[in-house]
C-alpha cells in the first residue's frame, strides 16, 4: 500500500471513529435544539414571527420569580451537598479499610437503585405531618405541634440533597483515589500538621473534582420536574414547573420553547463560568 | 405549495415531527393498523374497563395517556393523520378540536343521548354548527372536598369557610386554573359564563386569600394524597373523583355543594376524522357510553365519578359513594367550566402563576 493511501486512511480514520457521536448530537442535540428555538419565536396564536415569548420573561415578575427560586434553591443544594458529600467521600477513601470501599460505595449509592420519583414521595411521607419525623418530635415532647416540612423549600432542598450528595460522592471520591499519597508524606516530612496538609495541598488539589461535581448538581437541579412538583407543594414556582405550565392546557409550546431556552443559557453561563475556572487553574 | 410549506425550517420541523410521533406511537403502544388507537385520561387505561371491548371486538386498544387539552392536541398535531381513533377531551374544549379540523361528526341515532342526565350534554360546545362532535361520558364537581372528621360539615356548606381563619393551614388546592378560578367567581358572586377581564381583580383577591390559607397546590396525585393522609383536611377543587375512589380505605372523605354551587367537570369522547378505523371507534364510543362500560369508567381505578349515562349499571353501594340519587340537586346548583377565550385564557393563567408565586 502507498504512503499517500495509509495518509489518506490515517485522515479518515479520526472522522470515522467520530461520525457516530456527531450525528448523536446532530441527531439528538443540535435539530431539536433549532427546532426549540425556531419555536420559541413564533406567536402561540395565530403564528408568526415575534420576541414576545422571551420579552414577557423579563416583564412578567412572576416568570421572572421562577428564575429568582430555581436559582436560589439551586445554589442552596450545590452548596449543602458539596459539604455533606467532601466529608463523606473523604472518609470513604482515606478512613475506610481498601476492601470495605467497594461495600461501602455501593451502600451510598443504594439510593439510586430507587425510582426517582418513588423516592421523592418517600420523602414526603417522611416529611408529612403525621410522617417519621414529626411524629418522633411529637412523641419525644420536643415539639407540641406538628412542623411545616412537608410541601415547602425545605422539602424541595432535601430531596435534591439526598439525590445529588450521593452523585458528588462519587466524584469526590473520584478525585480523593488518583490523589498520590505522595504529596500527603511530603507536606508532612515538610513539617505540615494534617489540617494543613488537607487545607493546602489535599483540598486545593481535589477542586477541579468538587467543580465538575458542583456543575453536574447545579445542571440536574436547575433543570428539575419532579422534586419541587412533588415535595413544594407548588407554594412556589420553580422554572422548570413554569415551563410546563405553558403547555398542559394552553399547549403554548412557543412561550415553553422560549422559557426553556433562557434556562439552557443559565446553565451555559454557569458552564463558561467553571470551565473559565478549570482552565485558569490549570493555568 | 404556501411559502411556510417551502420554508426549510418548517420541512424539517414537520419530517422531525412525523418521525418523531411515529417512533413513539410505535414504541408505547405496539400499534397495528387494524388496533384501535385512544388518546384518553388516565381513567380509560383501566384494564377493567377495555379488556371487554377487546374480547367482544377481538380488537387491540392502545392508549396513550395524556393531561390537558394542550397536551393532548400537541400529540395529535405531531401525528400523522390517521394515527389516532379516538380522543378523550374536557367537553369545553370540543370546539377547540373541531376549529383544527381533528373531529368527525358524530351519528347521534347511534348513541344513547336520551339517556343522558340533560344537563351534562353540553350542547354549547358538544355540538358545533349544528353536527355532534363529542358526547359527555363522565362528569362530576369541581366543589369542596374534605375529611367530615376533621372539619365541620356544616361549615363546608359555605365557600366562606375557605377564606375565614378556621381551617388556616389545613386546606389543599387543586392546581387547575380553570376550575379553582371558577370556583372563586362563584365566590364573589359571579357566574362561570360571564366572566371578563374586568373580573379579573377580584378573582385574583378571592384566589389570593385561598392560597394564604393553603398548605399546599397539589395536582390530582398530591391533593389527593395529601387529603387521605391528612396533611390537610380540605381540598378546594375536591369532589366525587377525589373522595369515591377512596371511600372502602377512608370513609371520612366527603364533598359538599355549598350553597354559592359547584363546577362542573365534564369529559367527552370524540372520534377523528382521518381515523382508519371509523366503524371500531364507533363501537368503542358505543361500549364507553353502553350502562356496563359506563358503570367500568364511573369506577376506573386512576378516578371515580359520575356517568353521563343515568341507566350506568352501578351497584347500589357504588351510587352510594357517587351520591347518584342526589345528582338532579347538584346539577341544578352547578355552574360549567369557565370557557375564556385565547386571551382571556392566558391572562388566568398568568394570575394564577401569580397566585402561585404568593408568599
Amino acid at each position: 500500500m502507498s504512503t499517500s493511501a495509509n495518509n489518506g486512511h490515517a485522515r479518515a480514520l479520526p472522522w470515522a471513529l467520530v461520525t457516530p457521536a456527531l450525528g448523536w448530537t446532530l441527531l439528538f442535540f443540535v435539530l431539536p435544539f433549532i427546532a426549540m428555538g425556531f419555536s420559541s419565536l413564533t406567536a402561540h396564536e395565530g403564528g408568526g414571527f415575534t420576541a414576545s415569548n422571551y420579552s414577557q420573561f423579563f416583564t412578567n415578575p412572576s416568570y421572572w420569580q421562577a428564575m429568582v427560586n430555581s436559582l436560589e434553591v439551586t445554589a442552596i443544594v450545590t452548596v449543602i451537598s458539596v459539604l455533606l458529600a467532601y466529608p463523606f467521600a473523604w472518609i470513604l477513601a482515606e478512613q475506610v479499610p481498601e476492601r470495605w470501599q467497594r461495600l461501602a460505595l455501593m451502600l451510598a449509592v443504594l439510593p439510586f437503585w430507587t425510582s426517582y420519583v418513588v423516592r421523592s414521595y418517600s420523602w414526603l411521607l417522611v416529611l408529612a405531618q403525621n410522617g417519621v419525623i414529626n411524629r418522633a418530635l411529637t412523641g419525644s415532647g420536643l415539639i407540641s405541634e406538628p412542623l411545616q416540612l412537608a410541601n415547602t423549600r425545605f422539602a424541595t432542598v432535601t430531596g435534591f440533597v439526598h439525590f445529588f450528595v450521593m452523585l458528588l460522592t462519587l466524584t469526590i471520591f473520584a478525585n480523593l483515589k488518583q490523589l498520590s499519597p505522595s504529596y500527603r508524606k511530603a507536606a508532612a516530612d515538610l513539617g505540615a500538621g494534617p489540617v494543613r496538609t488537607f487545607l493546602d495541598v489535599v483540598l486545593p488539589l481535589t477542586l477541579p473534582g468538587i467543580m465538575v461535581g458542583a456543575f453536574l448538581t447545579f445542571v440536574l437541579c436547575i433543570g428539575d420536574y419532579i422534586t419541587p412538583q412533588i415535595l413544594g407543594g407548588n407554594n412556589e414556582l420553580l422554572m422548570p414547573q413554569l415551563v410546563m405550565m405553558q403547555i398542559g392546557r394552553r399547549g403554548d409550546f412557543p412561550l415553553a420553547s422560549a422559557l426553556s431556552i433562557i434556562l439552557m443559557a443559565v446553565v451555559t453561563i454557569a458552564y463558561l463560568a467553571c470551565a473559565r475556572w478549570l482552565k485558569i487553574e490549570r493555568a | 405549495m404556501s411559502a411556510k410549506a417551502s420554508n426549510p425550517l418548517s420541512i424539517l420541523k414537520t419530517h422531525l415531527r412525523a418521525a418523531t410521533a411515529a417512533a413513539a406511537l410505535l414504541l408505547a403502544t405496539g400499534a397495528q393498523a387494524a388496533d384501535l388507537n385512544a388518546l384518553i385520561w388516565c381513567d380509560h387505561a383501566d384494564p377493567a374497563l377495555l379488556q371487554p371491548f377487546e374480547e367482544a371486538n377481538g380488537v387491540k386498544v392502545n392508549v396513550k395517556e395524556f393531561e390537558g387539552t394542550g397536551a393532548g392536541l400537541a400529540i395529535v398535531e405531531q401525528s400523522q393523520p390517521g394515527d389516532w381513533d379516538v380522543m378523550v377531551i374536557d367537553s369545553i374544549d370540543v370546539p377547540r378540536g373541531v376549529e383544527k379540523g381533528l373531529f368527525e361528526p358524530l351519528p347521534e341515532d347511534k348513541l344513547p343521548l336520551a339517556d343522558l342526565f340533560a344537563q351534562v350534554k353540553m350542547d354549547g360546545s358538544t355540538v358545533v354548527g349544528g353536527k355532534r362532535y363529542g358526547i359527555t361520558e363522565k362528569f362530576g364537581y369541581n366543589t369542596i372536598g374534605y375529611n367530615k372528621t376533621k372539619v365541620d360539615p356544616a361549615d363546608m356548606q359555605s365557600m366562606a369557610a375557605l377564606t375565614g381563619d378556621k381551617y388556616k393551614g389545613k386546606v389543599a388546592i387543586y392546581d387547575y386554573y380553570l376550575p379553582v378560578i371558577g370556583m372563586a367567581a362563584l365566590a364573589i358572586g359571579k357566574k362561570t359564563a360571564d366572566l371578563t377581564e374586568a373580573d379579573l381583580p377580584a378573582l385574583k383577591d378571592e384566589l389570593l386569600k385561598m392560597k394564604a390559607n393553603a398548605k399546599l397546590v397539589g395536582e390530582v396525585t398530591a391533593s389527593q394524597t395529601a387529603l387521605a393522609t391528612g396533611e390537610v383536611d380540605i381540598l378546594v377543587g375536591g369532589g366525587e373523583w377525589v373522595t369515591a375512589g377512596l371511600a372502602k380505605e377512608n370513609p371520612a372523605l366527603d364533598f359538599s355543594i355549598p350553597k354559592e354551587g359547584a363546577i362542573l367537570w365534564s369529559q367527552s369522547l370524540a372520534m377523528f376524522k382521518d381515523s382508519k378505523n371509523k366503524d371500531m371507534a364507533l363501537k368503542f364510543i358505543q361500549y364507553i357510553m353502553s350502562p356496563e362500560g359506563q358503570a367500568r369508567l364511573a369506577t376506573s381505578s386512576c378516578y371515580w365519578g359520575m356517568p353521563a349515562n343515568t341507566k350506568a349499571a352501578l351497584t347500589d353501594d357504588q351510587k352510594k359513594v357517587l351520591r347518584f340519587d342526589e345528582q338532579p340537586g347538584f346539577l341544578a346548583r352547578a355552574q360549567a367550566y369557565p370557557a375564556p377565550n385565547a386571551d382571556l385564557d392566558k391572562k388566568m393563567q398568568d394570575m394564577w402563576t401569580e397566585m402561585l408565586q404568593a408568599k
